[in-house]
Parts: C-alpha cells; structure tokens; sequence
C-alpha cells in the first residue's frame, strides 16, 4: 500500500492527467442534447449576463445591417395589415370568431450569441423562463428558420442553431408539395441538405423550399430557403437537394420565440400513439 | 506572489479574450482559432506539472461553458499541456537550465518559438477538432478546418509575442 502511495505520488503528472482527461470525456459524453442532465447548465445567467454586456457594447457596430433587416421586415408587415387591403367582399368577418383559434404567438428577442464555424452551432437570446421561453419552442426570423429553443433560464435561452449537425427539420418543396428532411452537413453555413424527396418528382433550381408544419415545432409555410442544386446519388432512390439557406445566420440580429399553444396536446397525442 | 496574480490576470483576460471576440467574430465558417492554448504555452519553465494541468482544464472548462460544448475544450487542452513537458525536453537547448526565463520570443528567438508552437497549437486543433466531430466522416474537411484553424492561431500568437512579451522587464 505504502509503496503503491509513493509510485503515485511520483507519477502524480500522469494520474492528474488520467483524472481530468476522464473528467472531461465523461462531460463529453454526459452533454448529449438528449440527455441533458449536466452538472453545469451552459444557459447559466451568469455567462448569459456577460454576455449580453458584451453584445450590448457591439452592437452599434452592426447598426446598419439590422435596422435594413428591421426595416425590409416592416414593409412585409404593413402589407398584411387589414388597411392595406380594399374589402371587396361583402361577407362578414370578425376579428374574435370563435372560428379562429390562435395558434401561435410571437416573443421578440435580441441574439447575444451566435457562432457559425463550429458543427454544433447555438444561439444565445437574451428572453427566459421569465419572458414565457420554454424548451422546444422555434425561433424564426421574417424570412428565414433560426432553430428551437433547447433551454432556458431565468433571463436568457439556448437555441440550437438550423446549422447544427444534430437538427432535423420536416420541409416541403414549395412547387411539389413533396415532403423530406432538412439537415445540415457540418461544413458550408449557407447551405443546408434536403434529402428524402422521391426520385421522379420535378424540381428546378430556385424551388422554395418551406417548413412543412408536421413537426410540433416550427409553424406551417415558413421560408427555409431556395433549391441551389440536386442530384441523385448512385444506387439511391431520393434525390439529394442543396439548400441555399434564405438568411444569413451570421448576420441574425432579432429573432422572434413562437409558442405553438397546441404543442401540449399534440406531444400527448402523440405519446398515447406510442403506447397502442 | 505577484507572479500569481499576473497569470491569473492572463488567464482571465485570454479566456475572455477567446469566448467574447474570437468566438464571435466572422471566421469563413472554417476555422476557429482556439488561442486560448496560448496560455499553457508561454508558461514558465518552472511550473510545477499540476498547475499546468489544472490551469489548462479550467482554461479549457472556461470556453465550453461558454460556447456549449462541454468538455470538447477541456480534454484537449488537458492533452496539450500534458504533452507540453515532452516537447520542450526534446527541443531543449542550453538556455532552459537559467532561471527566471520564458519559452517565447524574447529568450530564444523566433525560429524555436515557431516551431515550438507550431507543434503543440497543431496537436492541441487536431484533439480539439476530432474530439468535437467524433468520426472520421468528411475527414478532408476536418483536416482543412484544422490546418486553417492553426495558421490562424500561430498567426496570432506570433503577433501577441512580437507586441506584447518583448517589452517585458525581466
């Protein structure tokens, strides 16, 4: 015993090595996004705060780009308002129908962090649990899918980015109507890959590709991005689509959190499904 | 005493420095300079083998907490400065024996520190990049990102050592 203390006492620089080395793989592995159950949670206030101190010091530099984006998404509001449309219809149409549910609502957040270069890309919004954020919720812009909410605290939230390896995504071909699953493959930020669309469907370049609202996630009709290229790969039945993505995610600056009010109902429906 | 303070003030402001500007600035979406490393290895020589170690897991613990990839950073730059030791004894040269000296720019001139820090900033990339990918899938994409990822970094501290170290008064 006392020999085996002194031959560890001697090589203590390798067993300290060992010891951490294992430390930090089995926080590698531990930090699964399905298994969340890590000693520490990434979205704490406290690296939210700095942060967004940090963000706040920034963002007169990106000034310009954001009030364009704010700006183009303004106009695009002003023409869905009910002012700008000449009724020429006669039939009667209230504004709290019992008809119409609401689906959906809209939280706006700022991003005050952001990466582009890794395989693993997050965001981080600076609304939480207290501003009504909760996990898997989508974050979207006008015209484009950010990702969905995988945590959140007190004040702030993680988002995991549509460039993450780990997304997947339910899209349509706006042309076709036909339904596959987005992914992105690690390496180009600005496009992603659609895969799953039968091979004698026709497609053009420049087809939109839109969110398909089968997912319980993200809302129906909403813009991903353009067809920039297909092909079949051989022996395979499918075609392989690359998808220019309509933003730029190095340049999202406000996000909108939706809160699809039916998600309960649909994950319990879903689970009873399970279950038979 | 006031050794200690000066590294831990480093090692705040390089840790800062990586996860508030580095982390955030538009790399190409290739290359992510990890130069944070640049702390373990500009070290004294006289550090003892556990501050080494647990400076680079807390360093590398630091980034993750930051950037949400727990334990990616920590593992590599734990390897990196287990590794640190064996490199220097095998480019050791006469001067090493002297106290009070630093491996860096100003003490053994730029071509040791070069590939000095080639070495170690490539092994510290390659850890880094395969530990965060985890499967040799896209292998030439990897090793593209690593090998531009490095340059970079290299770049940087180069440019660290020729600003900020040279003028330091022994």
């Amino acid at each position: 015993m006392r020999s085996l203390i002194i031959f560890i006492w001697k090589n203590y620089f390798f067993f300290l090595f060992l010891i951490l080395e294992v430390i930090s793989l089995v926080m590698i592995s531990k930090n699964n996004y399905y298994q969340r159950t890590v000693m520490v949670k990434s979205t704490s206030d406290f690296t939210g705060g700095i942060q967004e101190w940090y963000s706040n010091f920034w963002e007169y530099m990106s000034l310009k780009d954001a009030n364009k984006i704010l700006a183009e998404e303004n106009a695009q509001f002003y023409n869905r308002l009910p002012s700008s449309f000449i009724k020429n219809d006669t039939n009667i149409f209230y504004y709290r129908d019992t008809l119409y549910k609401r689906q959906y609502s809209y939280i706006s957040a700022k991003v005050i962090g952001n990466s582009t270069n890794r395989r693993n890309n997050y965001l981080k919004l600076n609304k939480g649990l207290n501003h009504g954020v909760r996990k898997d919720m989508a974050v979207i812009t006008s015209n484009g899918l950010v990702g969905q909410v995988v945590e959140a605290s007190k004040h702030f939230c993680s988002v995991m980015s549509v460039i993450n390896t780990h997304t997947r995504i339910s899209a349509r071909l706006k042309s076709s109507s036909q339904i596959g699953t987005l992914k992105w493959s690690g390496n180009d930020y600005r496009t992603g890959t659609l895969t799953d669309i039968p091979s004698h469907v026709q497609i053009h370049v420049g087809d939109s590709v839109i969110t398909s609202g089968y997912s319980y996630i993200y809302p129906e009709g909403h813009l991903i991005g353009t067809v920039e290229d297909f092909r079949i790969e051989r022996g395979d039945s499918f075609y392989t689509i690359d998808v220019r993505f309509s933003i730029d995610y190095n340049k999202v600056f406000y996000v909108y959190i939706v809160k699809n009010f039916f998600q309960d109902e649909l994950l319990r429906l879903e689970r009873d499904e399970m279950k038979e | 005493m006031p050794k200690i303070y000066a590294q831990t003030l480093r090692f705040l402001i390089l840790l800062l420095f990586q996860v508030l500007v580095i982390n955030s600035l538009n790399w190409g979406g290739y290359i992510y300079p990890a130069f944070y490393i640049y702390f373990i290895l500009v070290l004294p020589f006289e550090t003892a083998g556990w501050a080494l170690l647990l400076s680079a897991f807390f360093m590398g613990l630091g980034v993750d907490y930051f950037s949400n990839s727990m334990g990616v950073n920590a593992a590599a730059s734990v390897l990196t400065a287990f590794i640190r030791p064996t490199v220097l004894r095998l480019m050791s040269t006469k001067r090493d024996h002297e106290s009070n000296i630093l491996p860096g720019v100003r003490d053994f001139g730029i071509a040791w520190f070069l590939s000095y820090i080639v070495i170690l900033v490539f092994l510290h990339h390659l850890f880094l990049f395969f530990l965060e990918y985890f499967s040799l899938q896209g292998l030439l994409q990897t090793i593209i990102r690593i090998i531009l990822s490095s340059v970079v970094t290299i770049l940087l501290a180069l440019l660290v050592q020729l600003i900020f170290d040279q003028n330091e008064k022994k």
